[in-house]
């Protein structure tokens, strides 16, 4: 086993600079996705923007801050295939919600 | 006892990279994760299933903001603040933003001087995390006692569908905790890294078992998971 920690201390040696660099990239993703609201965008512009902010910086955090870039495949696919299932249970959720608001409206009347 | 190896013996061979290495990692005896302690796979799987937690969180939310017959509020406005006169819509939670990229910024440096065996700088800048940790919990302390004062509930608020207040309750009340624990961790992992535990392989009260400078990589893995489950909360819940 020390020998797996041993290998983690030489595996992870990357230079400073590079988390400098990220911390900076997430500081201006932030500010973006912080712009998206205070500019008042509206529609898809505002979704499809909060999502590709969303997804760089978790992409950055998990790549870059939590190493996974260096792992080697076996964990990084065990890790981050599974979160995928999750799309489908919100596309079942998606079918589902329109149905309990279809309902709502059909036979409770709109509004309460 | 026996006759000493040779040199080639003691190599181990090497590893096979790419999707051949993901299925030979995978087919082989003993061990999936071959370069990877138990210690910090076991943390990589907890995070998986926290993964699923607030997926759920977040997957309940959306069905109930999407079902609702009744106007969901709109966040800019909650929660927006009266700065020197001036209305800044979302303020609060842009600066919980930033003070837990920084938070994350400064852990990734911590593990970093960890590895290097600066036992000193890696303590300083694990304290330094947990206070922007507190920072984050403090402020949304603030935020809560603010909504509450306004009459959100969890059962219902004045500006529009029910629901808003057991979502955000629950979803912001779940992150909360998770940063919580997380700043209680880095404490207790700081405070031996401060005294010089995994120098000086002092076995710990519990386990009794040597520590080693992994662990402060251990410790930052949760603590970026608790930044990257904000960076979707902020997405999904404030911004949407």
């Amino acid at each position: 086993m020390a020998t797996v920690e041993a290998h983690a201390e030489q595996q992870q040696h990357h230079p400073i600079k590079l988390y400098l660099l990220v911390w900076g990239l997430l500081f201006v993703l932030s500010a973006f996705s912080y712009m998206v609201d205070y500019l008042g965008l509206e529609g898809y512009l505002r979704w499809s923007l909060i999502l590709i902010f969303m997804m760089l910086k978790a992409g950055l955090i998990v790549a870059v801050f939590m190493h996974m870039a260096w792992e080697r495949l076996a964990l990084t696919y065990a890790i981050l295939l599974p979160p995928l299932l999750v799309l489908v249970f919100v596309a079942l959720m998606v079918s589902e919600s329109n149905y309990v608001l279809f309902t709502r409206l059909a036979f409770f009347g709109a509004g309460q | 006892m026996s006759a000493p190896l040779k040199p080639s013996a003691l190599e181990p061979l090497p590893r096979s990279s790419g999707l051949a290495g993901f299925a030979s990692d995978w087919a082989s005896d003993q061990r999936a994760f071959k370069n990877v302690s138990w210690g910090k796979a076991m943390m990589w799987i907890f995070l998986l299933s926290d993964t699923f937690v607030f997926g759920c969180f977040l997957i309940a939310y959306m069905s109930a903001r999407m079902s609702t017959t009744v106007p969901w509020p709109n966040p800019s406005e909650v929660f927006a603040l009266e700065i020197g006169g001036v209305h800044v819509p979302l303020i609060l939670i842009a600066i919980m933003t930033f003070v837990l990229i920084s938070s994350s910024g400064t852990m990734a440096m911590a593990v970093n001087y960890g590895y290097r065996r600066d036992r000193r700088k890696t303590a300083a800048l694990m304290l330094l995390t947990a206070l922007f940790g507190a920072t984050f919990v403090g402020m949304q302390a603030f935020e809560w006692s603010k909504l509450i004062a306004e009459g959100v509930r969890p059962w219902g608020n004045p500006w529009g569908a029910a629901q808003f207040g057991s979502t955000f309750f629950m979803i912001t009340g779940f992150h909360g905790t998770h940063v919580t624990f997380g700043v209680i961790f880095l404490l207790i992992i700081a405070r031996k890294v401060w005294r010089g535990d995994f120098d000086t392989e002092r076995r710990g009260f519990f386990t009794s078992r040597k520590g080693h400078y992994e662990i402060v990589e251990i410790t930052g893995l949760y603590w970026h998971f608790v930044d990257l489950v904000w960076v979707f909360i902020f997405a999904f819940f404030y911004l949407w």
